[in-house]
């Protein structure tokens, strides 16, 4: 009954930890899933982000593109993908990009504007290009917002990537859909600790990344 | 689409009854969180000491896969409507607590000290003064929290068909009718634009006095609500 015990049981396992079911090849193939998602949701969202951030431009056309996708329902659109293509990684890949897209191309819209006039003014002045006046002015001041747009895209992966598992596909998904049908609680909430820990280390991660990248001037707290 | 409309009948329902499951599901949650985050950011903001801890758990909470909660809580409130609606609620909490504190904080303190002047009290002046002028921060994130809990319903399809639309889901895969689950994506999607036009609505009709073209601004502080939400 006790969830703690659930937990404590399912880690002191050893059968848990080893094998193609084990929790370290569960964990790599869900930390793959998370890490495509987010690569193909920060390709689409950043360049434009940073474009129509840049130029000003199609502000209203983002934002309604990313609230008609956040109405979008993950669990509907898998199944709808899977019906249509059939099984495999593409039919996970579309709910968790449609997913990530619209909190990384809005944050980096909204950062790029939000940057203060005056140094971009200055840079021009300078004789900066417009490509340059971007990528050294604008996004350095752009970075932390940026990023906090990157961060909260990633943890809504890492906790929807589980749905990967009601279509076949592994990661750690894989206990909680099997738990279920199992009737094994243990293994689900195994599976949920595992995800939730995860979602803990992608946020340390941002914060490290965040300290590294971000220049200390920019950087005010 | 031939048989768009037309629902299987073991689902129990037709299509309006769907949405009127699915309204239920989604909709009592963030008002339970609402009225559990308001007392919540009046404790968070007097004693401050209480507002990270408080974002801590729920940010923890918020980590938990929707699937997982169900199935866990299965074993207390079983396979019902309740057993859907306590994660989501607990969900909204991560939005709401952060959005109702900051709105709040951020009322002037000459307001505030007008205020007790007048004589209001602490409860009072947190309903009748600050609340009002946190309107919007407070209805930007109702507009979030609504808009993934009409989501994240359909994950219930999956411990016993208490997904409402979602069971249109587990539907079109076992009669092979895509035709359903295109259904359910495209209603749910509606569903959330027009909660979301309610709830822009609703900030205009009680903050008359800001200006009536909202996108910029309504736009703006959601993505950022979200982040604060749910990373610090």
């Amino acid at each position: 009954m006790n969830v703690l015990s659930f937990v404590q049981a399912f880690f002191s396992d050893s059968a848990h930890w080893q094998g193609y079911d084990g929790i370290p090849s569960r964990l790599l193939e869900h930390v793959q899933y998370s890490l495509l998602a987010l690569a193909i949701a920060a390709a689409i969202g950043l360049p434009v982000g940073l474009l129509t951030g840049h130029t000003g431009r199609g502000g209203n056309a983002i934002a309604v593109v990313a609230n008609a996708a956040r109405a979008l329902p993950s669990f509907g659109l898998l199944v709808l993908a899977v019906l249509l293509i059939g099984f495999g990684l593409l039919p996970v890949m579309i709910p968790l990009v449609v997913l990530a897209v619209p909190p990384v191309l809005v944050t980096t819209y909204e950062a790029v504007r939000a940057v203060d006039p005056a140094p971009v003014d200055a840079a021009r002045g300078m004789g900066m290009r417009e490509s340059r006046v971007l990528f050294r002015v604008e996004v350095p001041v752009a970075l932390p917002l940026i990023l906090s747009g990157l961060r909260t895209a990633a943890l809504q992966i890492v906790s929807t990537a589980t749905i990967a598992a009601y279509v076949s596909l592994g990661g750690l998904g894989r206990y909680i859909i099997d738990g279920l049908y199992q009737r094994n609680y243990e293994k689900v909430v195994g599976g949920a600790t595992l995800v939730a820990v995860l979602s803990l280390i992608t946020l340390a991660l941002f914060w490290g990344v965040g300290r590294l990248v971000v220049s200390p001037g920019v950087r005010r707290r | 689409m031939n048989g768009f409309f037309d629902i299987p009948s073991d689902l129990q329902h037709s299509w309006a009854g769907l949405i009127g499951v699915h309204l239920r599901e989604a909709l009592l949650p963030v008002a339970a969180g609402l009225l559990l985050a308001l007392p919540l950011a009046l404790l968070c903001n007097r004693f401050r000491w209480l507002y990270p801890p408080v974002l801590g758990v729920t940010t923890v909470l918020y980590a938990v896969p929707s699937l997982a909660f169900f199935v866990v809580l299965i074993d207390w409130t079983g396979q019902t409507e309740l057993t859907v609606m306590i994660p989501l609620a607990l969900y909204s909490l991560v939005v709401l607590v952060p959005a109702i504190a900051d709105g709040v904080r951020s009322v002037p303190d000459e307001t505030l000290s007008a205020a007790t002047a007048m004589g209001f009290g602490t409860v009072r002046r947190y309903l009748q003064v600050q609340l009002p002028i946190a309107a919007p921060a407070v209805i930007a994130g109702l507009r979030v929290a609504t808009a993934s809990s009409i989501s994240l319903v359909s994950v219930g399809a999956l411990i016993g068909n208490q997904g409402a639309l979602g069971n249109l889901m587990a539907a079109a895969q076992k009669y092979d009718r895509p035709e359903l689950a295109a259904n359910a994506v495209l209603t749910t999607a509606v569903l959330a634009v027009v909660c979301d036009a309610a709830l822009v609505a609703l900030r205009r009709v009680l903050t008359p006095w800001m200006p009536r073209s909202g996108r910029k601004r309504t736009a703006a502080p959601r993505e950022e609500l979200l982040t604060k939400g749910a990373a610090r």
